[in-house]
């Protein structure tokens, strides 16, 4: 196990989720309502797994595992993911 | 519904450089790598022979040159990854990458305002990268680099940053067990003092971008708010004190 990451780390892994780059989304965590990059959230990561939580209350807000076939994300601990869009890269 | 992964690229070693007793940078020729932001990362998997497989995130050190990509890897102790790149890969080698990764933790030339660098150990990897763009690009923006290191032993880019230093870059020296030469700041980690500097208060509001293991960056930030800068303008990259990473 890795602790004492954050939220930066886990762009490749999200990467395999999401179209684009999250790591500069904002998120409201569902917990405290305080707002701010996914890149800031407190990462631990368990190959194949990662579990980020908010940087002010500490709730999960993330839980991530991707295997070579197939990939589970839980966010429920966020209420509100707000990403950036544009026709430029 | 299949999502299609994002891509590995084969990286090949084509130069080395000892950077420090425990850090070595590698020169990778990537001939498909679609360019990268100064602060950006990648992910370097490696696979063993019975299929093991373990990947990492290296910080990019430079602006992308044509094909050549360039990490500079600190050597962790016991570490499943960082000592095969910096004690056992040779010329030639080949890797798995892939990225550039994350949008957040990155500085590019069309910003102006004054940037305020905190390095801690290795953490000052993806801060070398803007130094560079920030020569590279001629950008006129005030930089200073704050760089906490053990000694002039485990400070990496020592002479680079010595020549580079002038009349837009400052690079403040904290070495937190040894200083070289008396006369100077002394030994000791950051603190309030290395920060209350002319020029570069909170009232210059300076964008900052601190990186480094995870006690430095919560003491570095700690001191930042003490001495009136906005959260929001903090950007911080952290990795773990156990961790394998940089």
């Amino acid at each position: 196990m890795t602790a004492g990451l954050d939220g930066n780390a886990l762009g490749g892994m999200l990467a395999d989720v999401f179209v684009g780059d999250v790591t500069a989304a904002v998120a409201t965590c569902a917990g405290c309502g305080s707002a701010g990059p996914i890149a800031a959230t407190l990462v631990s990561t368990m190959q194949p797994g990662a579990i980020a939580r908010c940087p002010s209350c500490e709730n999960i807000v993330l839980r991530l595992v991707c295997t070579e076939e197939r990939a589970w994300l839980d966010l429920r601990g966020i209420s509100v993911l707000e990403l950036r869009i544009s026709d430029r890269e | 519904m299949t999502v299609r992964r994002a891509s590995w690229r084969i990286a090949t070693v084509t130069a080395l450089r000892r950077e420090s007793a425990t850090s070595r940078t590698l020169v990778l020729d990537v001939p498909d790598w679609p360019g990268h932001l100064a602060g950006q990362h990648v992910d370097v998997r490696l696979t063993a022979e019975d299929g093991y497989s373990t990947q990492r995130s290296y910080s990019i050190a430079a602006p992308w040159r044509r094909t050549q990509l360039e990490l500079t890897v600190e050597n962790v102790r016991d570490g499943e990854v960082s000592p095969y790149l910096t004690e056992v890969v040779e010329i030639g080698d080949e890797l798995e990458l892939r990225g550039p990764i994350g949008g957040w933790f990155v500085w590019s030339a069309q910003q102006a305002e004054p940037v305020l660098l905190l390095a801690g150990g290795s953490g000052v990897v993806p801060l070398m990268a803007m130094v560079r763009e920030h020569a590279d690009q001629a950008s006129t923006a005030p930089f200073r680099l704050v760089y906490s290191t053990r000694s002039a032993v485990t400070a990496i880019y020592r002479d680079e940053l010595e020549r580079a230093a002038g009349a837009v870059l400052q690079v403040d020296w904290i070495f937190t067990r040894q200083a070289p030469t008396a006369g100077g700041r002394s030994a000791g980690r950051l603190s309030a003092a290395d920060l209350l500097v002319d020029g570069w208060l909170d009232v210059q509001r300076p964008a900052i971008y601190v990186c480094g293991p995870s006690g430095f960056v919560e003491s570095a930030a700690t001191l930042l708010i003490a001495a009136g800068h906005e959260p929001g303008r903090i950007k911080t990259e952290r990795f773990g004190p156990t961790g394998d990473q940089r």
